[in-house]
């Protein structure tokens, strides 16, 4: 800014002219300045849009020259000689103000592109340590040993009482458990995939529970095809029914809806609940960790959602659709 | 003759437990329970010799169960997998079967206990539930009989306690409810951020505090949201400024 009105100054102009036309057009450049330092932290341009960076700083600088004269030829215009002075050094003034717009603008992008870049390697490292965190807790959740000790227990009692549904039973089991093995974090699997896996571990149950248990699936047929991430469906399923066998006292309705709505596959996880009991112990940690990995998966916080009323506790999840 | 009740949620553990006791013919079946409250009730109608009890229960497990009741027969307990519940049984030798079991293991039991019963050795259930109270999820609630009925009491729900002769007075929104435990207990199961032994008679929840004035030379008292006063001693003044940040 001192340059700029040192610069006039030795052109003959007086000096408090000098020091207007230098703060009018230094203030309006700054003002360019930030206005594309803000575009660019919301929209950080990629590689191949370079053209249109440059052509967006020639426009720009093209504004601020407009801007500025128009405003300098109102106040300024008293002294003799100044309009001439203006057309003169339109070039050198276009020249200067492209060249700091142009490097506010490099300078902007490679600030923003290192900090997002920053963004995702802390995103990536975080998905790491979750995955890893996800397999142990997998690893657990594999063995569940309160469960899969709780069936052997009632395969034990058929055994001598039907023997016919002690052998359907350890089948249903080792296809369980097979299905638990098998899976990947983060592998996708078609909604109907997991729909088999979840009646397998329900039949299981309803055999260790017997008339307390009831569940009702209501999922419509166009969702079967809907790809999602493996083991999402099964564990708010599982938390469903502890929650509600041991949560009241009784007979116990689960109910499952599963529709597409606004392209997303939606289900619904009702268990009844009584808002004087606790959460059993883990319940909030298989809510948290499912929606952990809805979000490092799709990068949204929005899509698992809970609700509770006065008797119902209610887990809806919705799956984006995806390509993979 | 000797009674025996079961106590277990899932109909197919109990029938296990029945056929086992098909060997057993000087035990009689007195009653089956789908959970503690049933418990609770059958124990009192049949006073049995022995019951056999699972943990993870609706509403109230085994533990809480048994808190409820005067005094306790003598128990097995059956459990799957409950890393807690085997630590303190392993802590006071007390017999557990962990499920599946067999014919054979299901006899020792029953002889261990028969052996038990004749050289008369006073059962530990006392220390085992003062152990499993401590336990994360039994440290949110407390679970009180009220009459015949059976009350669960979410922790966040309580104004007070006050010591009364050997119970302790729970005091909510509902009244009080009474408890047969000691203060000493109370003051080691609560979450300690939370409940606060202001004097010897008295724990306060401390998100009920509106107000702390003194109280004539050396005392405070507390003044919860509902207007009650309640005494605050001079050491009891010290632990509550600790916790609150003052």
């Amino acid at each position: 800014m001192a340059d700029h009105a040192a610069l006039l100054y030795t052109y003959d102009l007086p000096f408090r002219a000098a020091l207007t036309d230098s703060i009018i057009s230094n203030i309006l450049l700054l003002g360019i300045c930030l206005l594309v330092i803000n575009t660019i932290r919301y929209y950080v341009p990629k590689k191949d849009q370079f053209m249109n960076i440059i052509i967006m700083c020639l426009v720009l600088t093209v504004i601020w020259l407009l801007i500025s004269r128009w405003l300098l030829s109102i106040t300024l215009d008293q002294y003799e000689g100044y309009e001439r002075l203006l057309l003169h050094s339109v070039v050198i003034r276009f020249s200067i103000a492209f060249l700091i717009v142009g490097i506010t603008t490099a300078i902007a992008i490679i600030w923003y592109t290192f900090q997002e870049q920053q963004r995702t390697e802390k995103r990536e490292a975080e998905m790491e340590r979750l995955n890893k965190e996800a397999e142990l807790f997998k690893i657990r959740q594999q063995l569940q040993p309160h469960f899969l000790f709780n069936s052997l227990n009632s395969i034990n009692a058929l055994i001598a009482l039907r023997p016919d549904e002690a052998r359907k039973m350890v089948q249903q089991l080792s296809d369980f458990l097979r299905g638990t093995i098998r899976k990947e974090e983060n592998q996708f699997i078609s909604f109907q995939e997991e729909i088999d896996y979840l009646k397998l571990y329900l039949e299981i149950e309803k055999v260790r529970f017997g008339y307390r248990l009831t569940t009702e699936l209501n999922i419509a047929e166009e969702t079967l095809n809907w790809r999602l991430p493996a083991l999402l469906a099964q564990p708010l399923m599982e938390n469903a029914i502890k929650f509600g066998l041991y949560g009241t006292r009784g007979e116990v309705l689960i109910q499952m809806k599963a529709v597409i709505e606004k392209e997303h596959l939606a289900v619904t996880i009702i268990n009844p609940f009584d808002p004087d009991m606790q959460m059993p112990p883990g319940m909030g940690f298989g809510l948290k960790s499912v929606q952990r990995r809805l979000y490092l998966l799709f990068g949204r916080n929005d899509l698992i959602e809970i609700q509770k009323t006065s008797g119902e506790f209610i887990v809806v999840f919705r799956i984006p659709y995806t390509h993979e | 003759m000797s009674k025996v009740i079961i106590i277990d949620d899932e109909p197919l553990a109990r029938s296990i437990v029945k056929e086992y006791l098909q060997k057993h013919p000087q035990l009689e079946l007195a009653a089956e329970c789908n959970d503690g409250f049933e418990g609770v009730k059958a124990i009192q109608q049949h006073q049995p010799d022995l019951i056999f009890l699972d943990i993870q229960m609706p509403k109230i497990n085994g533990f809480e169960m048994l808190e409820l009741i005067e005094q306790p027969p003598a128990v097995i307990f059956t459990t799957a997998f409950d890393e807690y519940a085997i630590k303190a049984f392993e802590a006071h030798a007390i017999d557990y079967l962990l499920k599946p079991f067999d014919q054979l293991r299901f006899n020792k039991a029953i002889a261990k206990w028969e052996e038990k019963r004749e050289a008369a050795t006073p059962s530990k259930t006392e220390d085992l539930l003062e152990t499993a109270s401590l336990s994360p999820s039994q440290s949110q609630r407390i679970v009180v009989k009220n009459g015949s009925k059976i009350k669960i009491i979410p922790v966040h729900d309580i104004f007070y306690l006050e010591a009364a002769d050997d119970y302790v007075k729970i005091h909510t929104a509902e009244g009080y409810f009474l408890k047969n435990k000691t203060m000493a207990h109370f003051e080691e199961a609560l979450d300690k951020l939370q409940f606060v032994r202001s004097h010897r008679s008295y724990i306060i929840n401390i998100h009920q505090i509106t107000r702390i004035d003194p109280y004539e030379k050396d005392n405070h008292v507390a003044i919860l949201r509902t207007g009650v006063k309640v005494p605050v001693s001079r050491s009891g003044y010290g632990k509550l400024k600790l916790v609150l940040g003052l």
